[in-house]
């Protein structure tokens, strides 16, 4: 067993920690750095709800080690919404085109398409729909998400 | 915690990588994109002692061009492989490969060489590079070997690799540019194993068939090369294949088995369709 120190930036802040070789990144943002938007549903790669975005990418939290973040900017569902708490555009088409009922998938919804969307260059409603088969949602039956997808990047839903 | 306890290095040269590897005595395990590893350390199938992360070896990421192919990096993010207009250009089977691995987010971590090394039998990665006649460079420090794909899958995710060897390049050799790319994948959902794929390219020169490199993926314990239709292709002319036939030969070499989501039969008779199906529309003909 070996213990690492790593320093990481979390939604703009900056953290330092002393963690375990074995601490999945996702139990890290949770359970010692407190972002519990961080949702794990399947915790093996599966479902996606504890999609971050990790130095720009989507990815899977779960997936990765926690001492694998040393330096990297990784943005949770926490740090979409402004200080004011005006919604992220992500956030706002979801809750628009009603793509959320129980909650518990949204936050890696939201953070895959905040991803996809967010950058220079934007996603068409084609990568975005695929994007999406990343995420198992139990209620909406995804109509919904679909809609909010499809209106992110700019085509009528 | 869900792992089981190891030690935690992280290497930032393959020579450090290949020490640590030899240290451990094939106690230690690579991670490198980790999206099929992290999964089997939770659930604690996978114990190893040491884990060995090669995110951070530099020399490992990147695609160049080489003389007569192109050398791959094993640590490229799957992608990456696909968003590289280099592999665009060169390899556009392989790219669309890629776009067929897992989802958007397990391919911004996943690698081609993780891939390749897993050998998992219905993954799109390996098959391709059995297609196309890849080659993977291996270093131990006992030195460096290239295999074959061809040689190196054993039987599911057993391949030709010793516990302390690493891949540290994956080589593609060049196809010609009018190469024509065959890829198809049945699969329940996108993002899920295929229950059936068929990968490679053809060439074809005077109206003839050239040369053909054909794999199979989720039809037997390994990628399966199709050698027989590969030989049946080679100085045909397009123009009168006859795709029933070709179809038949190409299912010859495969094993595939029964399992919850499909019988062998099943795969066999998709993979008949799939074959003639995309070969036709490929080289512009009407199927059978």
């Amino acid at each position: 067993m070996s213990t690492h120190p790593i320093q990481l930036t979390i939604n703009g802040r900056r953290h330092d920690a002393t963690v375990e070789g074995r601490l999945v990144l996702s139990d890290f943002l949770r359970g010692d750095a407190g972002y519990t938007g961080v949702h794990v549903g399947c915790e093996h790669g599966v479902c996606g709800a504890c999609t971050v975005i990790v130095d720009g990418l989507a990815v899977r939290s779960c997936l990765m080690l926690a001492v694998q973040a040393d330096g990297a900017a990784i943005t949770t569902v926490e740090g979409l919404a402004a200080d004011d708490g005006t919604l992220h555009p992500v956030q706002q088409t979801m809750r628009d085109e009603h793509g959320l009922q129980c909650g518990f998938c949204t936050p890696g919804i939201v953070m895959t398409l905040a991803a996809l969307t967010g950058g220079p260059n934007k996603a068409n409603s084609e990568t975005l729909l695929n994007a999406l088969s990343g995420h198992i949602c139990r209620c909406t039956g995804y109509q919904g998400i679909r809609r909010a997808a499809l209106k992110l990047a700019g085509d009528a839903a | 915690m869900k792992p089981a306890p190891f030690d935690y290095l992280v290497p930032s040269t393959i020579e450090e990588a290949c020490a640590q590897l030899a240290e451990a005595g094939g106690g230690a395990t690579l991670l490198a994109g980790g999206q099929t590893l992290m999964p089997l350390l939770a659930l604690r199938m996978s114990q190893p002692f040491i884990l060995i992360d090669i995110n951070r070896i530099k020399a490992l990421k990147g695609a160049t061009r080489v003389d007569g192919g192109t050398r791959i990096g094993p640590m490229m993010r799957q992608n990456e492989v696909i968003a590289d207009p280099t592999l665009a250009r060169e390899l556009p089977v392989l790219v669309t490969a890629a776009q067929h691995v897992g989802h958007h987010q397990t391919r911004n971590r996943g690698t081609i060489g993780g891939s390749i090394a897993l050998g998992e039998p219905a993954a799109e990665l390996p098959a391709t590079a059995v297609a196309l006649g890849a080659s993977v460079e291996v270093r131990s420090t006992r030195g460096s070997r290239r295999i074959a794909a061809t040689d190196l899958y054993l039987g599911p995710y057993a391949t030709a690799l010793e516990p302390e060897e690493m891949i540290t390049a994956i080589h593609f050799p060049d196809w010609p540019d009018d190469s024509i790319s065959l890829f198809r994948e049945v699969a329940q959902r996108p993002g899920d194993f295929a229950l059936v794929g068929l990968t490679g390219a053809v060439t074809v020169k005077d109206g003839c068939i050239a040369r053909a490199g054909i794999a199979w993926f989720g039809m037997g314990p390994t990628p399966i090369r199709a050698r027989q239709v590969e030989a049946a292709l080679l100085g045909q002319p397009i123009a009168d294949l006859d795709l029933a036939g070709l179809a038949e030969l190409a299912v010859a070499d495969t094993a595939p088995f029964d399992d919850l989501h499909a019988t062998a039969e099943y795969r066999r008779t998709v993979g008949r369709r799939i074959f003639a199906r995309t070969l036709g529309e490929r080289l512009n003909r009407n199927g059978p």
